[in-house]
């Protein structure tokens, strides 16, 4: 797994209090790993933080799994 | 009127997390007070204080993660945290689990908080200046509002009936409980979950109170002898922090489930002093109108009142409130015993009242008044026995709370055993 998957998913464990083994690529944050609307706010603030980037809110609206937020950050960073 | 009684206890203090492991160090003449350890204060007039011991959990220790999960904590500020704790003690004490939705409707919360989540505000400002405003996180907002400790504990529960919360400075906690007797009284609640949470210990909390010059300062050498009520050597109070809850029930909903009784809420009874914005008037009039109104409404003589858990600050204000205790009680003053638990925990703000209440409960339930810590030489000559550093073992059928709050807003409780009155 690439570097970037892996510090994505630190930061979903450490956020979202879930199991390593349940972020697979198609999980959602929402509907699979118990997120809120609040909770991926502020994931998206913390994948900013960790990579330097600006996720424009529109983008973010568009990272619903923990793939779409690899694959973004990947194009990003 | 419907009969409202007390169920269940919780609490959180410098003394300890849990009620009887505080109430013991109460008792014992333990001080809660030591230098500030959660920042670095060495800056500021005042540096120390009375804080909520940290640890696994063990000997009366408080351990954030035996009361909300590692990710929701993170969340909340302090103030929260505490009023968590607090609030599932007194529920897990009281027995009471609303099975249906009738009964879940009809179990309420009114938690408190003087100032709440004033870290939190702090610290985002900070951040907002610094960093911007897309740094500011979405929890920013609901880990600061007052009214969040009466709103977690409703999602974790499934209490929804009444949810509310008091902001009335130092006076929050017996407010709150004053309050949600009535809610109980009236019909609106069968059962509410009712007190005061506070986390003040920051560095703009001390700064701000010192700022009004009304925290001690001169004691950095020996903290623990820094609260001491009516004491002529007393220069201001000490910063407390914590949380306490009471379970409050109508009084045949207890009966028929057969719960266990603490005391009955007697009596309540509120004032303005329509005079300063942090003293007191001198006559102590706000006092004891709010005192004469909690007597008048549980339908007593004042002169029956055996214990009083004075607002007793360690400040000026103290021998105000004791002249008009003095007034209330008249010829029965001889005969009562006033303390100020301030002493040994500090001041907790929106917490104090919420926590006095409960020592004053368990005063009545183990017939002990808790001391006046330092008490070494008494600024006035008074007939009212104020415990002066040792716990008084005497007859209390019938408690008196008092709290005071900053604004000139008093509350009175008047707690006693079922049947007291």
């Amino acid at each position: 797994m690439s570097d970037i998957a892996d510090r994505v998913k630190k930061i979903v464990v450490e956020h979202l209090g879930v199991d390593e083994g349940k972020i697979t690529e198609g999980a959602s944050f929402i509907d699979d790993l118990g997120a809120d609307s609040l909770d991926t706010v502020e994931l998206v603030m913390a994948f900013e933080e960790e990579f330097g980037i600006e996720i424009p809110d529109d983008a973010a609206e568009n990272i619903q799994t923990f793939g779409d937020a690899v694959k973004f950050i990947s194009e990003a960073a | 009127m419907r009969r409202v009684v007390v169920t269940g206890l919780g609490m959180v203090t410098p003394l300890a997390c849990g009620v009887e492991e505080t109430w013991e160090r109460l008792l014992a003449g333990q001080s809660g007070a030591g230098p500030i350890t959660r920042f670095d204060a060495s800056h500021l007039a005042t540096t120390y204080a009375c804080e909520v011991p940290r640890g696994d959990g063990t000997d009366g220790s408080f351990n954030p993660d035996n009361w909300m999960e590692a990710k929701e904590a993170r969340k909340v500020d302090e103030f929260i945290l505490y009023g968590m704790a607090a609030a599932i003690q007194a529920v897990r004490d009281s027995g009471w689990m609303p099975q249906d939705e009738e009964s879940r409707s009809r179990t309420g919360v009114m938690i408190g908080s003087g100032i709440g989540g004033l870290s939190a505000i702090a610290d985002t400002a900070v951040l907002l200046k610094e960093r911007g405003p897309r740094r500011v996180s979405p929890f920013f907002i609901p880990s600061a509002l007052i009214n969040l400790v009466s709103g977690q504990v409703s999602i974790r529960y499934g209490f929804k009936g009444p949810n509310h919360a008091v902001v009335t400075a130092c006076s929050t906690g017996a407010h709150a409980i004053g309050d949600a007797a009535r809610l109980i009284q009236w019909g609106d609640a069968d059962v509410m979950v009712a007190g005061g949470a506070e986390s003040p210990i920051s560095e703009i909390g001390i700064a701000g109170f010192n700022a009004c010059k009304a925290l001690s300062t001169k004691r950095a050498d020996d903290p623990k002898a820094a609260s001491r009520p009516y004491d002529a050597d007393r220069d201001g109070f000490v910063m407390g922090e914590g949380a306490g809850v009471v379970v409050l029930e109508e009084y045949e909903h207890a009966k028929a489930r057969g719960a266990k009784i603490y005391a009955e809420v007697l009596g309540y009874g509120m004032s303005g002093d329509a005079y300063h914005i942090t003293a007191p008037s001198e006559d102590g009039d706000g006092a004891l109108r709010s005192m004469k109104a909690a007597v008048a409404r549980a339908g007593l003589d004042a002169a029956q009142i055996d214990y009083i858990n004075a607002h007793g600050t360690s400040t000026m204000a103290d021998v105000i409130e004791l002249a008009a205790v003095e007034r209330l009680l008249g010829e029965g003053a001889s005969k009562a015993t006033m303390s100020s638990t301030k002493s040994a925990i500090g001041h907790l703000l929106g917490a104090a009242g919420a926590v006095e209440a409960i020592f004053s409960i368990l005063a009545i339930r183990d017939q002990i008044a808790p001391p006046t810590l330092n008490l070494d030489d008494p600024a006035v000559q008074t007939p009212i026995d104020l415990a002066p550093n040792a716990a008084r073992k005497r007859d209390i059928r019938i408690a008196l709370s008092n709290s005071f709050g900053f604004g000139g807003t008093n509350a009175s409780l008047i707690l006693g055993e079922v049947d007291a009155g």
